[in-house]
């Protein structure tokens, strides 16, 4: 990897980094300010890193809906996770160490850089070096956000909750045009995602989107 | 407080195993290349298919004009090829205007 890749790649990392910080600060403050320890959004972070599945568990028990239905609304948002591991299996790197590490490091964001890469050298040091500085300032942010409580106030201000849809976005564009069989399939899923997302719990219409690859077809270029 | 912690303990372990799905699985089963090219379409569609209910959702309902237009803005850039810092502080920056002139 060139110098100059690796900055491009480090410059726009920090950007997802800077945004899931604020995000970060969010969810710590809502938990504590909710009324949970400081110790459970932290702990949690750090062992559930996974920001839609621990928004909506501290949502579920904020609004008393217990335990059980928090941890079950939570795993339903990462079984998407399962997939995404899929994908990435063999950019993780050869060794158990790095395997066993990587899966923890897998989110929607890491993927996406990673997937849009070029080449498995590429898809490795984005994965990386995403990934870490991902852990790094999302769990420093949730700390930060828990110990200051409301100090942020509405992250819908900055308009924040628009630029993840944005990142993904400009993540996936290039998969997009290089493939109308690709393109076909993520139309169709996400109009299917759409179109049950009212009836349906959080973290199904995702994977419903997934029969899109029925449009897929032999996947030679159309 | 030790349901608690039972449940982040839950969620934790859960969200592990999935994402160990891919790592086991790597090397001991020899996915056919279709498969694996279907792999990757299919975490473009869920990276779309999150991104669609993303941009337009929330709680399950509409999530309001500010939001889906911001983001409307930020894929013209990058279509545009704009950089991705344009791309991404342009969505933000949109959305926060149009909320901060009273557009929800």
């Amino acid at each position: 990897m060139r110098t100059a890749e690796r900055t491009a790649l480090v410059r726009d990392s920090a950007l997802v980094w800077l945004a899931s910080g604020v995000v970060g600060v969010s969810f710590g403050a809502i938990a504590v300010t909710g009324g949970l320890p400081v110790w459970v959004p932290v702990v949690m972070s750090l062992v559930v890193y996974a920001g839609s599945a621990q928004f909506s568990a501290v949502g579920v028990l904020l609004a008393g809906g217990g335990p059980v239905a928090a941890a079950v609304t939570g795993l339903l948002l990462n079984t998407r996770t399962a997939a995404f591991s899929l994908a990435v299996a063999d950019i993780l790197g050869p060794g158990r160490l790095a395997r066993l590490l990587g899966a923890h490091l897998v989110t929607d964001e890491t993927v996406a850089f990673a997937l849009a890469q070029p080449d498995p050298a590429r898809r490795r040091a984005a994965f990386w070096v995403s990934g870490l500085g991902l852990f790094a300032v999302w769990n420093t942010g949730v700390l930060a956000g828990a110990l200051a409580g409301d100090a942020l106030g509405d992250t819908g201000t900055y308009g924040l909750d628009a630029a993840f849809p944005a990142v993904l976005v400009a993540l996936v564009l290039p998969a997009l045009r290089e493939s109308s069989a690709i393109r076909r399939s993520a139309l169709l899923g996400a109009g299917l995602a759409l179109a049950v997302t009212p009836a349906v719990p959080a973290g199904v219409p995702v994977l419903v989107a997934l029969a899109g690859l029925v449009l897929h077809g032999s996947g030679r270029p159309a | 407080m030790s349901a608690t912690v039972a449940m982040i303990l839950a969620l934790a372990v859960g969200t592990y195993a999935f994402r160990l799905v891919g790592p086991v699985l790597h090397g001991r089963v020899e996915l056919p290349e279709r498969v694996q090219e279907l792999l990757g379409a299919g975490a473009v569609v869920l990276l779309v298919a999150l991104l669609a209910t993303g941009a337009l959702t929330e709680g399950g309902g509409f999530a309001g004009w500010a939001r889906p237009a911001g983001v409307l803005v930020g894929a013209v850039l990058a279509w545009r090829r704009a950089p991705f810092v344009l791309v991404v502080l342009g969505a933000a920056a949109a959305t926060a205007v149009l909320r901060a002139v009273g557009v929800a």
